[in-house]
């Protein structure tokens, strides 16, 4: 027997984990716009591997929610047709690994119709791609592939890390004209949060980072799951008396330049944290475009601390990989401590 | 077009080929920086393209498909514009011709034509789409993810594979396996066939029938139109390093252009002459007024609404241009 699950609705404040904020944000998309197609491998009966998709098939049908054959450059090709068919196209790839076999479709089409076609056609298609390590899962079910899809003219890139902001943010990157990856945390699904998803949906401008914790002493730059270690550094240094900032970066094309500007103007130091390799990374953007503007009020070069040059590793060796406490505190005090030579 | 018209698909025919020599004349000139020709393609892509119905349909071309441009009524200019180097794509208006942007990914725009078939069907618009692509196009994984997609969903597309023989110097024996193109559908279980893609009336007919039955629930066909790249792959091709004389002289007995004539009057095709001889001028002149665009496009169209971020840049490069 299958269960029914279409879910009941919260009619106001509700504790809700990120998958089921993503959920609600898929339904709600559903519900005010019918031309919303989610589709992707096993998002139907299944409802994803991680059921951010749960249900909407049983609610919407099979015509608006339906499982595709299992090629992801497939999935990626239809949407660009259905886009052009004035669609709305809310596909997902399974894992962020296997992005790789879709990238010709996302770099050579997605990214480029709007512009080939001088703004006739509209690519208003969001990429939900499950994302980032630390749920010890094989190899290629956990990548972090931001500093790829940001590097494309015509993408835009977001991560969420809440399931508040996953909520808006889904919403908004569906009603958005232009493609989206839309980056979930992985490690993240289950974190919840209280908020009223019947609110109607908040500007989360794009290009727009949010100060997630206020502190005078240095700034911490993270987005999607590297927020929330973030904030456990920041908790221990408080009780050290030293106030970290913690900037969500949250956008990740555009990357929101002015309000890195604003927060490390005030702190005059800043680190960067994120969990893909160093190498070229988003730390390394995010790094650059602070030095240009807070040169003048930097105390200290910025610290970037980060995952290695790599292939992602396997479980035991994801802790090792991923951006400790540890190592964040190490960074943090290597800032605070900078002298000029 | 409703029936088969020898008369018209031939005065297409020949627009097709005069305007493909006249790019080639210009390429040589130094008017056009490349040019992929499609001399002896044209039954091919005109007998397919006038099959279709334009107020419903809609055609995924890549780079070689002049003819089934010229066939739905597409700006000349704006599509040979790509090949000026003009813009990506082509500067002629995709939603109103019904042809997606020149594409230069071999198979890239195949998926496409499943999910605007889709969309079709969900909005039941009886719309088909036909998608272009060659022989070499049909080694790549989308075209394979792109026939079986729609053969699960059993949707109406037409799956167009002009097999020229060659893809740039491999021939088709190098390049499929199992037999054709067209024997793949099998595998997929729809319909394939393969038709002589030098008659023009055939081609038309064969296609007709797969777009019909797409329009009617029927679902995709795989068609194969066996054809000959008369000319090189592009204008800095150099096919006598792969490919022997005798099979050029072979098939250009078979031209499908000269076919169609001889089937008409000297008066329709004196008429036919003249009338692509007007369009050769006409495309001409609209090439070589067509000018570069405005600098300023460079930032134009990536996103519908420019970021902070490219306007800024976009700013820098002004406040440097005008120093
Ligand atoms: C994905 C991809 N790989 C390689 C190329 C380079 N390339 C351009 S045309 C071509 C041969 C294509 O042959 P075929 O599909 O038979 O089409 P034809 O040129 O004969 O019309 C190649 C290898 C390309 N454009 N796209």
């Amino acid at each position: 027997m299958l269960e029914d699950r279409t879910g009941a609705e919260p009619r106001g404040n509700a504790e809700l984990s990120l998958q089921q904020a993503l959920n609600l944000a898929l339904r709600h998309a559903c519900e005010d716009d019918d031309r919303v197609l989610v589709f992707g491998e096993d998002v139907g009966r299944l409802g994803g591997v991680f059921r951010v998709t749960d249900g909407l098939q049983a609610k919407f049908g099979e015509q608006r929610v339906f499982d595709t054959p299992l090629a992801e450059s497939g999935i990626m090709g239809m949407a660009v047709g259905l886009a052009m068919a004035g669609w709305r196209p809310v596909p997902e790839i399974q894992f962020d690994g296997f992005a790789f076999p879709a990238i010709d479709q996302i770099v050579n089409q997605v990214a480029r119709l709007h512009y080939r076609s001088r703004g006739v056609l509209t690519m208003p298609i969001t990429l939900r791609l499950p994302s980032f390590g630390g749920i010890r899962a094989p190899e290629h079910h956990g990548e972090s592939l931001e500093s790829l899809f940001a590097h494309v003219p015509g993408l835009k890139v977001v991560s969420p890390s809440s399931p508040r902001e996953g909520y808006h943010l889904l919403r908004q990157s569906i009603a958005d004209p232009d493609p989206v990856i839309f980056m979930e945390p992985k490690p993240r699904y289950w974190h919840r949060e209280s908020f009223d998803p019947t609110q109607p949906v908040e500007a989360l401008p794009v290009g727009t980072s949010r100060v997630v914790r206020q502190g005078k002493h240095a700034t911490l730059v993270a987005w999607g799951a590297t927020v929330a270690r973030c904030l456990q550094v920041a908790e221990l240094a408080a009780e050290d008396g030293v106030e970290l900032e913690v900037l969500d970066l949250r956008w990740l094309k555009p990357v929101d330049a002015d309000g890195l500007a604003a927060s490390v103007g005030r702190t005059r130091r800043a680190v960067v944290v994120h969990e893909a390799p160093l190498t070229a990374g988003l730390g390394a953007e995010v790094s650059t475009l602070i030095t240009e503007r807070c040169f003048g009020e930097l105390r200290a070069p910025v610290q970037r601390v980060t995952g290695f040059d790599v292939p992602y590793p396997s479980g035991p060796l994801e802790d090792e990989y991923l951006p400790s406490i540890d190592r964040i505190l190490t960074a943090v005090q290597t800032t605070l401590e900078y002298r000029r030579g | 077009m409703e029936k088969a018209d020898l008369r018209e698909l031939h005065r297409l025919m020949l627009v097709a080929r005069r305007v493909d020599e006249e790019a080639i004349a210009l390429q040589r000139q130094g008017v056009l920086p490349g040019y992929a020709p499609m001399r002896g393609q044209e039954a091919a892509q005109v007998g397919s393209a006038a099959a279709l119905d334009l107020t419903r349909d809609f055609a995924f071309p890549n780079y070689r498909d002049l003819g089934a441009a010229t066939a739905m009524g597409v700006d000349l200019v704006g599509y040979l514009s790509t090949h000026l180097g003009t813009w990506h794509g082509g500067m002629y208006d995709p939603k109103a011709s019904r042809l997606a942007p020149v594409n230069a990914v071999v198979g890239g725009a195949v998926p496409h034509a499943v999910g605007w078939a889709m969309g079709a069907k969900l909005d039941d618009t009886g719309g088909v789409a036909i998608t272009y692509f060659g022989d070499g196009a049909s080694s790549q994984g989308d075209v394979h993810e792109a026939m079986n997609f729609a053969a699960v969903y059993r949707l109406p597309v037409v799956f167009f594979c002009q097999n020229n023989g060659w893809a740039i110097s491999v021939p088709t024996e190098r390049q499929v396996a199992g037999g054709s193109v067209a024997a793949r559908a099998a595998g997929y279980g729809i319909e394939g066939v393969r038709v002589d893609g030098n008659d023009v009336l055939a081609v038309f007919e064969t296609t007709r029938e797969a777009v019909l039955r797409g329009r009617d629930g029927g679902g995709p066909t795989v068609l194969e139109a066996m054809t000959y790249r008369m000319g090189p792959h592009s204008t800095s091709d150099d096919p006598g390093r792969y490919r022997t004389l005798e099979e050029e002289r072979a098939w250009a007995e078979r031209d499908p252009v000269a076919r169609a004539a001889r089937q008409l009057s000297a008066d329709d095709v004196a008429e036919a002459e003249a009338h692509a001889a007007d369009v050769v001028r006409q495309v001409r002149e609209g090439l070589v007024t067509v000018g570069d665009r405005p600098t300023e496009e460079l930032f134009s169209f990536v996103y519908r609404e420019p970021t902070k971020a490219l306007l800024d840049q976009q700013h820098a490069w002004k406040e440097a241009a005008d120093v």
